[in-house]
């Protein structure tokens, strides 16, 4: 999958063109526990790269969800609204947070690769 | 010492296992110049007796409401508690036990919390309540920085008939977090314009009802103004008793209701611990302060209650946090419920009217005393009376006469115009016609 | 084992029983109170008469008394049982306290009350303050605050009320990574950013780091001491002058005040504020999660902006002035939590001076203990000793399938209620045991051969028995993630 890149905060961006999918990964879920709630941010929200886009709360702990790059958020998931626990069973599918418009391209470059975030997330064990 | 266990011998041993000679060896962090040779410069151990007399002592120099014919208000109201609520209090199960972090041995706390946040949200007409904060006071604080939050907008408006306390704890806990108070004067007569006041950078607009004055008020045209601005309506009620009698604010609008329940099942014990209700409508219960008990199962597929949404608060978030609360009033709220258990909805409606109409025959009997004009037109148990002279030195006059007059106002608003001859009146169901003739006699000698 | 194989008819177990919400047994028609008929006065509410159905249930008072008497018994609670949370002192609740906060004289006065009136309240709550002031060796405290993170908030204003007083606002407040999450959140609500100030290998604040961290714009540090690890800083005279030095002021969260109280006052040390947990410390009861008090004892230069009211001497004898006098205002309605100030200053005259520091040294001894009879069976965060809380942590655990969480739960079936668990975040699963001056060496022999019975089980395999606990309690582990996902906060009546 070469349109997907990580960050170091487990968030995970697909592209599809000018436009990114932005979700949390399978490491950060299970770090977290059972979802029970997440707050995405609200269409039309600009975003820098690092910003804090939302938040997911677990049973035990809160979470803020970074944006890995920078934009305009087109969405969010609003089958969140009625099922946080997507973020566990399907984290890169249904369980995707919002959606970005690209603000700059450029700033992928900063992100991981699907294999180097695996060596990054054994690193961390 | 009665309440210390161990003895020598226990003490001998137990230094033994650990392995040291002394317990001074325990201590070797603190630097030895701190540690202190010996006891404070304070009195040593006594026995209960002696305690008793000395604290019976303290007690027997105030002249408390039940002793002396009494018409105090102003945010804490006197009113009978039944036998049973302390009673029950007293219980080492409730009294002794500790927040119900562990749920599967603490049902009866978290039980009777649901049951009291279950009365909060009726009481107040709104969707859900949360299971108690300190007092009012703060959980009109707490409402502002929810409505804060909720709207990210700075500015707050105050109606100039809010509880001055209130007004100010306000203040003090908005001080240092950027938001723009602005607050109407205080007044006693005419329409305040706080609609006027409110534009699309307002937070929320508080306002208190009955008011500091004891006047009540339809806020429903004030909440339509603040939600045609995008701002939140937050009402706070000192006297909780009078959710029993009057439309209750989420029949009004509010957004958030910062209430006042010492009313119930909490003596006055000059004015502390009370405890804070707090209400709002679902779609904001994630923003909601302080403690939340929630229905769930446990493994055996039996109801049981957990405190829950815990991630908003400070022991996760930390500097995220809604605010910074650990406690709730746990005690003080479970007095709260068994009351109104006690009560019912009935005995609530009739308790209320009780006091309306003590407080209707009351204002008749004041009114037709030269010097005393009762101000507020619509009450529910407490009304503003202007006076011929300062009610401060009438207050005086009378409580060397041992009547309890009420609360001059110019006491919680030094240096507000006219506020100096305006006395707070407030009836309730323990007022007996003794004390009402008491209380009449007594103006009356000190106003002609 | 026991041949009770059956269930009963009933659904209750002897001297269990279930019971109902009052909402479902109750009635809006039933009440447990007889009141006079009203006179039927016409009413003068304006016209807002609340007339629609409000939907609160009552009992008779046999059934209320029945009905809370039976809640009461799904409790655990210290008059059953020893209560090991760490930083929570769950000493004894004197009974005597109860006696003397229900005395007509303290329970029935009204806060507004002219000050002729009540110059015995007055005169107590100038006693307290006193106890306070030479029992911590500060010149001043503030007694209004409600509760322990109440009186965080009073200090971190005053200290801000004093830099903005000096024309020198700053932004950071430093915090251990060890504190409690409450200190932070303090300090963001004065607004004040927070920097973490890690700890070093035995738990205490990090001098060096500390030191690097501090600067012209730092206004505050916030420091525990004894700390949340339960061991005292024994560098906090330094940590004090180097913040001095800096411009800082020493703010002390006084949650473990029992381990030291009577011994050493934390004046010396060079705190600057510090609040007081009159429920932790001096014993006023926890009541299932409240209510609390935190009096904030002050230096010299913070205690010009305390918040009001004061309490005054003049000819006429005491009086409340409860103007702002230039401080940052007022934290609460009326004049502090006066029904916990009569059961605190019952507790400390009962003690006395002696007594007190009695207690404390008896509660680190009894930590103490604790920590020397379990470290073998269970792994102890740091060589000893400690202060009146032992940290464990859960590396005994290790490769046994049981966590920090389940041996918890397992102790409840043992008749006891857990440790703190998870806090402080500096260590791994951590087990904070504070079991203090109150309990008799018979009791804590019978907790340590529980816990040691427990970890030797734990570490020999037997997993179902943790896992699955608790067996015995009113009820088994509850869900708390459908309780965070579909929260139902209050009873509804079924349509």
């Amino acid at each position: 999958m070469s349109n997907l890149r990580f960050s170091k905060d487990h968030e995970w961006i697909r592209l599809d063109g000018a436009t990114g999918t932005v979700g949390i990964t399978d490491y950060a879920q299970n770090a977290l526990g059972d979802v029970v709630f997440v707050e995405p941010p609200e269409a039309g929200r600009e975003l820098n790269r690092g910003d804090e886009a939302g938040v997911i709360e677990s049973v035990k702990a809160a979470s803020e969800v970074y944006a890995p790059v920078g934009g305009t958020v087109i969405a969010g998931n609003e089958a969140l609204a009625e099922n946080p626990a997507l973020v566990n069973a399907d984290p890169l599918g249904e369980g995707w947070i919002f959606t970005i418009t690209l603000s700059d391209p450029g700033e992928l470059d900063g992100l991981m690769d699907e294999a180097a975030y695996q060596s990054y997330v054994e690193g961390l064990a | 010492m009665r309440y210390l266990p161990l003895d020598a011998q226990d003490r001998r041993a137990m230094l033994e296992a650990i392995g040291v000679a002394s317990v001074d060896e325990l201590f070797c962090d603190v630097p030895r110049e701190a540690i202190l040779d010996g006891p404070v410069d304070l009195p040593g151990h006594q026995g209960e007796q002696e305690v008793l007399r000395h604290l019976r002592d303290l007690a027997g120099r105030n002249l408390p409401t039940s002793a002396a014919p009494s018409f105090l208000g102003a945010g804490a109201y006197r009113h009978f508690i039944p036998a049973s609520v302390e009673y029950l209090l007293s219980r080492g199960e409730f009294l002794t036990a500790y927040t119900p972090y562990q749920p599967e041995i603490s049902q009866g706390t978290l039980q009777a919390l649901f049951e009291f946040q279950t009365q909060t949200a009726m009481l107040t007409g709104m969707e859900v309540a949360n299971a108690s904060l300190y007092d009012g006071s703060t959980a009109a604080a707490e409402a502002v920085l929810m409505a804060r939050r909720i709207t990210r907008r700075k500015k707050i408006v105050l109606s100039g008939r809010l509880h001055p306390h209130y007004a100010q704890t306000i203040a003090t806990m908005t001080r240092y977090t950027g938001e723009n108070i602005l607050a109407a004067p205080a007044s006693i007569e005419g329409a305040e314009d706080l609609a006027g006041m409110i534009d699309d950078e307002t937070a929320c607009v508080v306002v208190q009802n009955p008011d500091f004055f004891g006047a009540v008020g339809d806020l429903s045209a004030l909440a339509a103004a603040a939600h045609d601005q995008g701002a939140l309506l937050i009402v706070v009620v000192t006297e909780a008793l009078s959710l029993g009698a009057i439309r209750p604010p989420g029949d009004m609008g509010a957004d958030i209701v910062a209430g006042e329940g010492q009313s119930f099942g909490n003596p006055l014990s000059y004015g502390g611990p009370y405890l804070g209700l707090f209400a709002t409508r679902q779609r904001y219960v994630r923003q909601m302060p302080g403690r939340l008990v929630g229905q769930t199962v446990d493994a055996d597929g039996r109801r049981g209650y957990v405190l829950t949404l815990s991630t908003r608060e400070q022991h996760i978030r930390r500097e995220k946090a809604t605010s910074n609360i650990c406690t709730n009033s746990g005690l003080c709220a479970l007095a709260f419920c068994i009351h109104l258990t006690l009560l019912g909805e009935a005995g609530l409606r009739r308790l209320a009217t009780l006091n309306h109409e003590a407080a209707i025959t009351l204002a008749a009997a004041i009114d037709r005393l030269a010097g005393a004009e009762v101000v507020t037109k619509a009450f529910f148990n407490e009304f503003a009376v202007r006076l011929s002279r300062p009610a401060g030195a009438v207050v005086e006059a009378l409580a060397a006469r041992g009547v309890l007059a009420g609360v001059p106002a110019a006491r919680l608003l030094p240096g507000a115009g006219q506020m100096e001859t305006i006395l707070l009146v407030a009836a309730n169901e323990t007022q007996t016609s003794e004390d009402r003739a008491a209380l009449l006699a007594g103006l009356e000698e000190v106003l002609s | 084992m026991t041949g009770r194989e059956f269930d009963t008819f009933s659904g209750d177990h002897g001297l269990d029983h279930e019971e109902a919400l009052s909402f479902e047994t109750g009635a809006p028609d039933r009440c447990g109170v007889d009141l006079p008929r009203p006179e039927g006065l016409p009413a003068r509410l304006g016209g807002l008469e609340r007339t629609a159905p409000i939907g609160l249930a009552g009992l008779s008072e046999p059934q209320t008394v029945r009905h809370f008497t039976r809640l009461s018994r799904q409790n655990y609670a210290i008059d059953l049982g020893l209560y090991p949370l760490g930083s929570c002192t769950m000493k004894h609740n004197p009974r005597l306290n109860e006696k003397v906060a229900a005395l007509e004289g303290f329970a029935d006065l009204h806060p507004l009350q002219p000050a002729s009136t009540v110059q015995g309240a007055l005169a107590l709550i100038d006693s307290l303050a006193h106890w306070l002031k030479v029992l911590t060796g500060m010149p001043a405290v503030a007694m209004a605050p409600k509760a322990g993170a109440h009186g965080e908030l009073c200090g971190m204003m005053a200290i801000r009320a004093a830099h903005e007083a000096a024309g020198d606002a700053r932004q950071r407040v430093l915090v251990p990574e060890s504190a409690h999450g409450t200190n932070p959140a303090t300090a963001a609500l004065c607004g004040y950013g927070v920097e973490a100030v890690p700890a070093g290998a035995r738990g205490r604040v990090d001098l060096a780091a500390f030191g690097d961290k501090l600067g012209p714009d730092v206004a505050a540090v916030m420091v525990t001491n004894p700390n949340t690890c339960g061991l005292f800083e024994p560098d906090v005279a330094e940590l004090a002058r180097l913040a001095h030095d800096a411009g800082a002021y020493f703010y002390c969260d006084g949650a473990n005040f029992n381990a030291i109280v009577g011994r050493v006052r934390p004046g010396d040390l060079g705190i600057d504020a510090m609040h007081i947990n009159l429920h932790k410390t001096f014993s006023t009861p926890h009541g299932g999660g409240g209510p609390g008090a935190g009096p904030v004892v002050l230096s010299q230069a913070l205690a010009d902006f305390a918040p009001p009211p004061f309490i005054v001497h003049d000819q006429a004898g005491l009086r409340l002035d409860e103007s702002a006098r230039g401080g940052f205002g007022r934290m609460a309605a009326f004049h502090g939590q006066m029904g916990m100030f009569v059961r605190a200053l019952a507790y400390m005259m009962s003690h006395g001076a002696d007594g007190l520091r009695q207690a404390a040294e008896d509660a680190v001894l009894a930590a103490n203990y604790v920590l020397a009879e379990l470290k073998d069976d269970m792994t102890a965060s740091f060589p000893g000793p400690c202060m009146h809380e032992a940290l464990f942590d859960d590396r005994f655990l290790k490769d046994s399938g049981v966590s920090t969480l389940d041996f918890a739960k397992a102790m409840i079936d043992e008749g006891y209620h857990p440790m703190t668990i998870y806090f402080p975040l500096v260590v791994h699963g951590a087990m904070l045991i504070e079991p203090t001056e109150s309990e008799s060496k018979a009791e804590l022999d019978a907790f340590i051969a529980a816990l040691r019975s427990l970890a030797r089980a734990a570490k020999a395999g037997a997993r179902a028995r943790f896992t699955e606990a608790p067996q015995y309690a009113p009820r088994r582990r509850l869900d708390e993630t459908v309780a965070a996902r579909r929260p139902v906060l209050r009873w509804e009546k079924e349509r």
